[in-house]
C-alpha cells in the first residue's frame, strides 16, 4: 500500500514523478494533506529531480498555486529541480494569469520533462 | 444588466455559515444549473474558479472564518448571463490595496491571486463600497 493518500510517486531513470490522485485541488484541508505529503518526500528524496505531472488535474486554485510555490522554494533550497507537465490548457491558462508559468519550468509532455533535466 | 433585470430566467438566494463545505454545496447548486442549461465547459470552468475564489475569500478573509457570521449568496442567471453577489460580514476590504501577485517579490504572498483569477475569467468584477460585496457577472459565450 502507498505511503500517500494524495499522490502516486513513481521514479523513472533518476527523476521522481508526481501524479496527483485528485482532479479537483480545490478544498483547503486536501491542499493541505497534499502538501504535506509533496513537502515529506522531497525531504526524504535527496536526488533532488521531482517532475509534477498533472495529467489527472482538472481543477485547482490560487491556495494550490501558493502550496506549489513553497514547494518550488523548497526544491531549489535542496539544490534539487522541479518541472511540471501534462497542464491542461484551461489549468494552463490559470498559470499564465497569474504569471506562475515564467517561475515554473512547464512542459507539454512528461517525456519532454523528463528530458530536460 | 441589472439584479432587477426580468430576463433572468433563474434565481437563488442562499445565507450560510462561514463554512468552506456549506459553501462547496452553493457552489455546486449553481454549476449545476448551468450544466442543466448547456452553458459550455469553458464558461462553467470560469464561473466555477471564479466563485470559488469569491466564496473562499468571504468565508476564510472576510468572516474569518467566523461560524457565527454568514455569507449571503443571491445568483441568477439568464439565457446569455450568470451574475452572483457574495456578501460576508466582515468590514469590507479595498481591492486596490492588494499587492500584484504577479510581482515577483509578492509571488509567495496568498492575497491577491484570488482576486486576480476573479478579474480574468469573468466578464465582470466589482466591490460596492464597503468593500464585503463582490459581484461577478459572466457572459455566455
Amino acid at each position: 500500500m502507498s505511503e500517500y493518500r494524495r499522490l502516486d510517486v513513481s521514479e523513472v531513470g533518476d527523476v521522481t514523478v508526481i501524479r496527483f490522485r485528485d482532479h479537483k485541488i480545490v478544498e483547503d484541508i486536501n491542499i493541505q494533506e497534499l502538501a504535506q505529503e509533496m513537502f515529506q518526500l522531497i525531504e526524504k528524496d535527496r536526488r533532488g529531480k521531482i517532475l509534477l505531472n498533472f495529467s489527472s488535474v482538472n481543477f485547482l486554485s490560487s491556495a494550490a498555486l501558493g502550496k506549489l510555490i513553497t514547494l518550488d522554494k523548497k526544491v531549489k533550497a535542496g539544490g534539487g529541480t522541479l518541472k511540471l507537465s501534462n497542464i491542461k490548457p484551461e489549468i494552463f491558462e490559470v498559470f499564465a494569469i497569474t504569471k506562475l508559468n515564467r517561475l515554473f519550468d512547464i512542459k507539454e509532455e512528461e517525456a519532454d520533462a523528463l528530458a530536460a533535466f | 444588466m441589472t439584479a432587477s433585470d426580468p430576463a433572468w430566467t433563474w434565481k437563488c438566494e442562499r445565507v450560510i455559515p462561514s463554512d468552506a463545505h456549506l459553501g462547496r454545496h452553493v457552489l455546486d447548486e449553481l454549476l449545476h444549473e448551468l450544466e442543466a442549461r448547456h452553458w459550455s465547459r469553458r464558461d462553467i470552468f470560469c464561473i466555477h474558479l471564479a466563485v470559488h475564489e469569491a466564496l473562499v475569500n468571504a468565508i476564510v478573509h472576510g468572516n474569518c472564518g467566523d461560524r457565527e457570521k454568514t455569507v449571503h449568496v443571491a445568483a441568477q442567471i439568464s439565457p446569455k448571463c450568470f451574475r452572483v453577489e457574495i456578501t460576508d460580514q466582515g468590514p469590507g476590504f479595498d481591492p486596490q490595496s492588494l499587492p500584484d501577485p504577479t510581482d515577483c517579490t509578492h509571488l509567495e504572498c496568498s492575497g491577491g491571486r484570488g482576486v486576480l483569477l476573479m478579474r480574468a475569467f469573468m466578464s465582470r468584477v466589482s466591490y460596492p463600497s464597503p468593500g464585503n460585496r463582490v459581484i461577478l457577472e459572466k457572459d455566455r459565450s
